[in-house]
């Protein structure tokens, strides 16, 4: 495997990609919190693929408004760490979480419909594209490059080429 | 801790950005709620719930079933009987529907569904197997469920409070005056009745007994059109100049090629019976198990559909009987020896109705109903009420719509605060609830609203509501949603459309007689029982 180094220009391309997705989300959470009819009931119910009996039990008058809540203060926080920069490994792994419900609940499988999905799939879409950059920005942190991070971390421990 | 300004712009850099999304996502929000809000609260739509139906105490109503083929079936299970039958045929769909991950809940509704002060008492079916089949499943050694060989057997036994008229339709007005006229209550199904002359006879009947009698038009119970009523009544339409509705389906089931059981014969069926006064041929069991086809049983799409479509109209706009009637069509999509069109279009016209306006008096006045049926097709053609103002989508949810050249909505449409594309108000019951619809009929029908409707989110049989009312009505009095009145406009209004068809010419009501304006040397009841010209009055038999 090639090891290959940090360099700003990639660094600031994450920044740019963490900033994005984290926006992405939060903009998502902050819609669905502030809107009390909002519900997901209806991407629940519609469910398809092999875990559609699952989502379509989430769906249940009883764990709704559990689920609906659970999905927009998760969103939030993904928004909340990737944009501040801070604790966003665990935002990552909660954003991934979301995005593999997402998905499975509605994948682009062949021979499924393609409802609820706002262009054409195979196998691979918009939600496990986010998915996979979500893991790239678990795997590279760069909170301590720009974000909160670089505050509490101990002053003058790193330079901005140091993050690999 | 010190930063210097670089270090701080890195490390808080993100602030003003979480700020602005956060603002930009609650702002556009709360902005847009408002906007909603402020509009409902112009339009000031208020469904009204209907009001709780009394208890129906004291001993259970003794009710005496006259009929008991599918539609028997069904009103028994609204009373909360179900046969044993489709009790395992339900589990069997539950158990698969579970196994493929789907949801499917006819059964748990009917489990679910309030018990009913009744006692299922006796039963009258001219067919061994269907009376049987009732005696069997419904019968316990504390409740005998008797079975009488004649309506008339039934209606003077003294044994039973009330019947439920579940036959052919040309049964419908012979067994409810039999019951009405011995103060026996009633709950017939639609058509009310088969001709013109048994609609006036069935009118007086009813308004000289102190029996209480229903029509079985189960969607006046819908709540989607009481709180269309309210829509109506706020004029948020305005003067409603065109309605369409409309029947699509495309399979066996729906044309009424049910399914002939190898079991019936003379023997097990009687036969001189089931023909009553209609034209007297030999044992037939194409005409007896599909006599939805033929006029001298039923009425074809404007008895058995149309109804359906007046009906719910008729219940939201209180529009009464059409000045007059044209109607087209044929047979079209299942030349099967069938006398009855499969495709068939009607117009109501209504010169002096009005649903109110908002331009100067006297400008708009006068509404045509239309509606459409093919037997060949399944596209989802939806009710549609088109207003001066606005449009409304009216089935088991309503959706509305702001007319582009609206007088009423002038200035919101020229703020933007509305547009032509963008609904205004919707309203959808079922919106939280899942469904489990087995067939494609039962699912034209719930669309339609016809089926079932929803109380708190819950879905509710609407047939199951409307005996419900009737039983509730005969133990604490009161007024039933689709008595005498209602069922005689329903009545009247399908045998108008289907006697336009028949003779090809325009059909008038005379109000102030209140009888269709008579047309010259033509006796209008024989010409509504008679086959169409160039068909044949009836089909072989055997069915290939």
């Amino acid at each position: 495997m090639t090891d290959f180094k940090m360099n700003q220009k990639l660094t600031s391309g994450l920044v740019l990609l963490r900033l994005f997705i984290g926006w992405h989300f939060l903009y998502e959470g902050i819609i669905k919190a502030y809107n009390p009819d909002w519900t997901s009931f209806g991407y629940l119910a519609s469910a398809q693929g092999p875990f559609k009996s699952l989502f379509t039990s989430l769906a249940a008058e009883s764990i709704l408004p559990w689920v609906d809540t659970l999905n927009w203060l998760a969103l939030v926080f993904v928004g909340i760490t990737f944009i501040l920069g801070i604790f966003e490994r665990a935002g990552a792994v909660v954003g991934m979480g979301l995005l593999a419900v997402y998905y499975l609940a509605h994948p682009s499988f062949p021979g499924l419909d393609e409802i609820r999905s706002e262009g054409s799939y195979w196998l691979v879409n918009k939600n496990l594209i986010e998915l996979a950059a979500c893991w790239v920005l678990y795997l590279q942190p760069t909170g301590s490059f720009i974000g909160l991070a670089r505050l509490l971390k101990p002053k003058s421990s790193t330079t901005k080429t140091d993050l690999s | 801790m010190s930063w210097t300004r670089r270090e701080a712009l890195l490390g808080m850099g993100g602030i003003p950005i979480l700020g602005a999304v956060w603002w930009a996502g609650a702002s556009a929000t709360v902005g847009k709620k408002r906007e909603r809000d402020a509009l409902l609260e112009t339009l000031n739509i208020q469904p009204s719930l209907p009001p709780a139906v009394p208890a129906i105490g004291g001993e259970p109503v003794k009710v005496g079933i006259i009929g008991f083929g599918i539609r028997g079936e069904q009103l028994c299970r609204a009373l909360g009987y179900a046969t044993q039958e489709w009790l395992a045929e339900m589990e069997e769909a539950t158990a698969l529907a579970k196994e493929e991950g789907r949801p499917f809940t006819a059964l748990e509704d009917f489990n679910n569904q309030d018990k009913v002060n009744v006692r299922i008492a006796g039963i009258c079916d001219i067919y061994d197997y269907r009376a049987e089949k009732a005696i069997r499943s419904f019968a316990t050694d504390a409740n005998p469920v008797k079975r009488y060989r004649t309506y008339q057997e039934m209606i003077g036994s003294g044994e039973i409070d009330a019947v439920v008229v579940a036959t052919p339709d040309h049964w419908h007005a012979p067994m409810a005056i039999e019951a009405l006229r011995n103060n026996v209550h009633v709950y017939v199904e639609k058509p009310m009745t088969h001709t013109l002359s048994e609609t006036y006879e069935l009118r007086d009947a009813a308004l000289n007994s102190k029996a209480v009698l229903q029509v079985g038009h189960q969607h006046r119970q819908t709540l989607s059109f009481k709180t269309a009523q309210d829509i109506i009544s706020k004029g948020i339409l305005g003067h409603v100049s065109l309605i369409t509705t409309n029947t699509n389906r495309n399979d066996d089931n729906g044309a009424w090629n049910y399914e002939i059981r190898p079991d019936a014969t003379p023997e097990t069926i009687d036969w001189a019976q089931f023909l009553g006064n209609a034209p007297q041929i030999p044992f037939n069991k194409n005409h007896f198990f599909r006599w939805r086809k033929w006029w001298a049983y039923g009425s074809g799409l404007s008895g058995d559909l149309l109804t359906h479509d007046y009906d719910r109209l008729n219940c939201v706009l209180q529009m009464g009987i059409p000045k007059s009637v044209m109607a087209s069509g044929g047979i079209y999509t299942h030349r099967d020896a069938r006398n009855v069109p499969d495709v068939f279009q009607a117009n109501f016209e209504f010169p002096d109705f009005s649903t109110g306006s908002s331009q100067p008096a006297g400008k708009e006045k006068g509404m045509t109903f239309v509606y459409s049926a093919t037997l060949g097709n399944t596209l989802n053609r939806p009710t549609v009420l088109m207003g001066h103002d606005a449009s409304m989508e009216l089935g088991n949810s309503l959706t509305i719509w702001p007319d582009g050249r609206s007088t009423r909505y002038f200035n919101q449409l020229e703020e933007g605060k509305m547009a032509p594309q963008t609904p205004i108000y919707q309203y959808n019951p079922a919106a939280s609830a899942l469904d489990g619809v087995s067939s494609a009929t039962s699912q034209y029908f719930a669309d339609k609203g016809l089926m079932w409707t929803y109380i708190d989110g819950k879905r509710v049989d609407s047939t199951f509501l409307h005996m419900r009312e009737w039983l509730s009505v005969i133990r604490n009095g009161g007024a039933v949603s689709c008595g005498i009145q209602q069922g005689f406009e329903e009545a009247v209004s399908a045998h108008m459309a289907g006697l336009s068809w028949k003779l090809g010419r325009r059909i008038e009501w005379d109000a102030e007689a209140q009888r269709v304006v008579p047309i010259e040397e033509i006796d209008l009841d024989a010409a509504l029982l008679d086959s169409p010209p160039g068909i044949g009055n009836y089909a072989p038999d055997v069915v290939t």
